[in-house]
């Protein structure tokens, strides 16, 4: 199935199997799309005024994420998403008319490489929009590439905020819509009044601390017994551990990442601080993450996203059989995979409604573009900020690796340079 | 100083000399300025590798921490570079306006004090030459003094890239943590990012790296060249003959370092910004592949193997994104068995044709990672040339 893909990409002639093609366009159909259908397009000359790569029947993307090095097993999944998002949207007749053909680009878990990677897909590939990056650190290196070549980036991942450009959109959370609606939450179904911060040691934990701290302090009027950082890859929390049993936190607020998660999450087992005596609250754990650590490990304990797999509705139940039918039934879906699999929708939407690939014309359409065929369920990009309007949710896990949808917020405005909370 | 003294061959001499066409005229040519500031980018890598041809080839010392030294130089350079894009205005949306992103994202509310010498470009400049040379004299004095070497010495590099890297890594209010220094724009309200900078900054790169070059060939050439090979091959007859071997050996890393720095410099400006991850053990590492692929023992080769290992990556990797580290180990695998001397062996006087044929097998594998395949470094030659260094030093 990997080979057939790359072979795809490397000779873009090929079409879709039709036989797929059928059963994606199905697929579409049945999750409900909003957009009309367009058998032949506008002329090239109108919707491409600026020299982009595209043709009369097509129109070129990229995509850059890490096939390989240490974050590969991370962007797997928001690669295989956006892969399938594309298909569907070929199968529906494409965009403006046009298929869409993919470029796809290996930024190899290294930021220089991601720099060099995305000035090509602008400067010598001409791509119409971008989908990728993954860290905070990938996304920092080719944000400048991105706003002096105006290119146009769909980036994935839930984040620390504190960034907007007019050349970047955001389909994953920003801190504030992800940490704020949970703590409430927790705060409100367990009467927490004491909560335990821990993070791996980088931008993303360290600023969420700081948001929930403030929260937890100034609005839920509780208080934060203990904060503690750990080196990305930590895997000894024994002295944690004792530091937790003895303050007894109502609740831990868990931001660990990578390798260290496993180790976290077994070593709390062994010391006997399980979901029966120890509320978890994590905002870093999603399916994939389960996977690595066992929800054997983790059964009980909360996570705070905005998507879980297991979520019931009909778009999500037509994106989990197709995304299974493509990649195999043992495949997980977290949710960076379906933040990830929403750019490519959002970006055709936007391109309709601009009527124009030119990238000036879609970072001004991108106000208040909507997907309703969004596993999540309703997505829509925010009037200025560029990032998007939606739900949190609570997950509990269970032993098989799924979790249970506990709580849904109502849509949260998206607000990365949160005021009060720096 | 004649080029006879700067290039032992005529092989050699025409090798540089192709060199310089290549890059001075044939790339900027030929390619347009995206491709070009990627060689630009190699470029800055080759400052390492003639550090590394001057103190593994020459004088034996292999380390595997020259990313901490390239970083030093970067750092120094992406420091002034940020703060001039951090002025108060550009910065106001902060919580503290004036100083960079990231340190008001860790709620710093002033510049740290070692930061502010950073607003000055002289002072960066000399940064850049010194830090990484003073560090590394500093590091190389305290282990050779105590006659650390050879593999210890390796360890000990890598070791401290770690320190470094993580240590970058774990106080990002103070150095931007894992993202790195990013979003750099201007030097002296040049902007850097302009095709006209890009052209102008790729021909500093190459006319800086030749001249260092040329100086690593002319310290090679010196009296002190011929003691530094000397220690190479028989440190003890060196020490005996009153030399301070410590001495000479922290000069020459030093020397290293200087050149890695300034590569780090140029990297930054080159490509807008810096990151631990030019630091760590595995970019170090890279780095000495570059210089054995070329050929450790020749500064021109180290060169040619950096722009052909970075090439190669890059190609590789635009046409195979799924499987382009393969071919990449690939082409290491073939370079160590075919050519133990790097790509420079091809030109030495009965080289890989007449030779490498016949005993490409284990036996050559194993010598390319031995340090003493120089042709002195026979028992014969030994008395020679250590005769001649210390003559020529007394």
């Amino acid at each position: 199935m990997k080979m057939k893909d790359a072979s795809i990409m490397a000779s873009p002639h090929k079409g879709n199997h039709p036989g797929s093609r059928l059963l994606l366009g199905l697929l579409t159909a049945v999750a409900g799309l909003t957009v009309s259908l367009h058998a032949e397009g506008p002329p090239t000359a109108q919707v491409n005024t600026t020299g982009l790569a595209v043709t009369d029947t097509t129109v070129t993307v990229g995509q850059l994420h890490s096939a390989t090095g240490t974050m590969a097993i991370s962007e797997t999944g928001s690669i295989q998403a956006e892969q399938l998002a594309i298909d569907q949207i070929n199968a529906a007749g494409g965009v403006l008319g046009r298929q869409i053909k993919v470029i796809k680009e290996d930024g190899a878990s290294d930021w220089p490489t991601f720099a060099e990677k995305a000035k090509k897909l602008l400067v010598k590939d001409k791509v119409a929009s971008v989908f990728g990056c993954w860290t905070s650190a990938s996304r920092k290196a080719v944000l400048p590439v991105f706003e002096k070549e105006n290119g146009m980036l769909y980036y994935p991942t839930f984040y620390e905020g504190l960034e907007q450009s007019k050349n970047v959109i955001y389909t994953g959370q920003e801190a504030t819509q992800q940490i704020i609606a949970g703590l409430d939450w927790i705060a409100k179904e367990k009467k927490a009044k004491t909560f335990y911060l821990i993070g791996s040691d980088y931008i993303w934990p360290r600023t969420s601390n700081k948001i929930a701290r403030k929260h937890i302090e100034n609005v839920l009027k509780g208080t934060v017994v203990g904060e503690e950082y750990y080196a990305l890859g930590h895997t000894q929390f024994g002295s944690l551990i004792n530091k937790i049993k003895l303050k007894k936190p109502d609740v831990i607020y868990a931001i660990v990442v990578g390798g260290s998660n496993v180790s976290f999450y077994k070593q709390l087992k062994a010391a006997g601080i399980t979901s029966d005596k120890q509320t978890l609250l994590t905002i870093s754990v999603t399916e994939d993450e389960v996977l690595g650590i066992g929800g054997e490990n983790l059964t009980g304990f909360y996570s705070a996203m905005k998507y879980f797999q297991s979520q019931d509705n009909p778009n999500n139940a037509a994106f989990v059989k197709a995304f299974k039918d493509k990649y195999g039934e043992k495949s997980v879906i977290g949710d960076v995979t379906q933040a990830g699999y929403l750019g490519p929708w959002l970006w055709k939407a936007t391109v309709e409604k601009a009527g124009s690939f030119d990238v000036d014309k879609i970072a001004a359409a991108s106000s208040g573009v909507e997907f309703k065929g969004a596993p999540e369920g309703y997505v829509r990009i925010h009037d200025t900020n560029h990032h998007l309007w939606s739900k949190l949710r609570i997950g509990q896990w269970g032993a098989d690796g799924q979790a249970k949808v506990l709580y849904e917020s109502g849509l949260i405005e998206p607000d990365p340079f949160p005021k009060g909370y720096q | 100083m004649t080029y006879k003294n700067l290039f032992k061959s005529k092989a050699e001499t025409w090798s540089a000399a192709a060199l310089a066409l290549l890059v001075l005229v044939v790339l900027p040519l030929l390619l347009p300025i995206f491709r070009l500031n990627l060689f630009g980018k190699y470029l800055t890598f080759g400052f390492v590798g003639v550090g590394l041809v001057l103190l593994w080839g020459r004088c034996g010392i292999l380390s595997l921490g020259q990313g901490v030294f390239f970083g030093l130089g970067g750092y120094c350079m992406a420091m002034f570079l940020k703060l001039e894009a951090s002025d108060p205005i550009s910065t106001k949306i902060q919580s503290t306006p004036g100083i960079p992103d990231f340190m008001d994202w860790n709620q710093l509310t002033s510049l740290p004090w070692f930061w502010v010498p950073f607003k000055s470009l002289p002072f960066t400049m000399i940064a850049v030459l010194t830090i990484p040379a003073l560090v590394a004299f500093i590091i190389g004095w305290a282990m050779f003094r105590r006659r650390v070497g050879g593999v210890y010495f390796a360890i000990i590099t890598q070791a401290i890239a770690l320190i470094i890297s993580l240590g970058i890594d774990g106080n990002q209010g103070l150095t931007g943590g894992r993202n790195g220094i990013t979003d750099l724009r201007t030097l002296l309200g040049w902007d850097i990012r302009s095709t006209s900078a890009q052209y102008v900054l790729y021909y500093v790169s190459a006319l800086l790296l030749f001249a260092c070059i040329l100086f690593g060939r002319y310290v090679v050439n010196t009296r002190m060249g011929r003691v530094l090979m000397a220690i190479r091959d028989r440190e003890d007859r060196v020490r005996f003959s009153g030399y301070d071997v410590a001495l000479y050996r922290s000069f020459i890393f030093a020397l290293a370092a200087l050149f890695a720095g300034l590569g780090g410099a140029m990297f930054v400006l080159q490509v807008g910004f810096m990151s631990p991850s030019l630091i760590g053990i595995v970019p170090s590492i890279e780095m000495v592949i570059f210089a054995a692929v070329g050929g450790r023992l020749s500064v021109i080769g180290a060169v040619y193997g950096t722009l052909i290992v970075n090439l190669g990556k890059t190609t590789f990797s635009e046409a195979f994104p799924e499987m382009w580290l393969f071919l990449m180990g690939g082409t290491f695998i073939a370079v160590v068995m075919f050519f133990p001397n790097g790509l420079a062996g091809l030109t030495e006087p009965g080289g890989f044709l007449s030779r490498q044929w016949q005993r490409w097998a284990p036996k050559s594998l194993l010598s390319v990672f031995r340090s003493e395949v120089e042709p002195p470094s026979e028992a014969a030659s030994e008395e020679s040339l250590l005769k001649g260094a210390t003559e020529g030093v007394k």
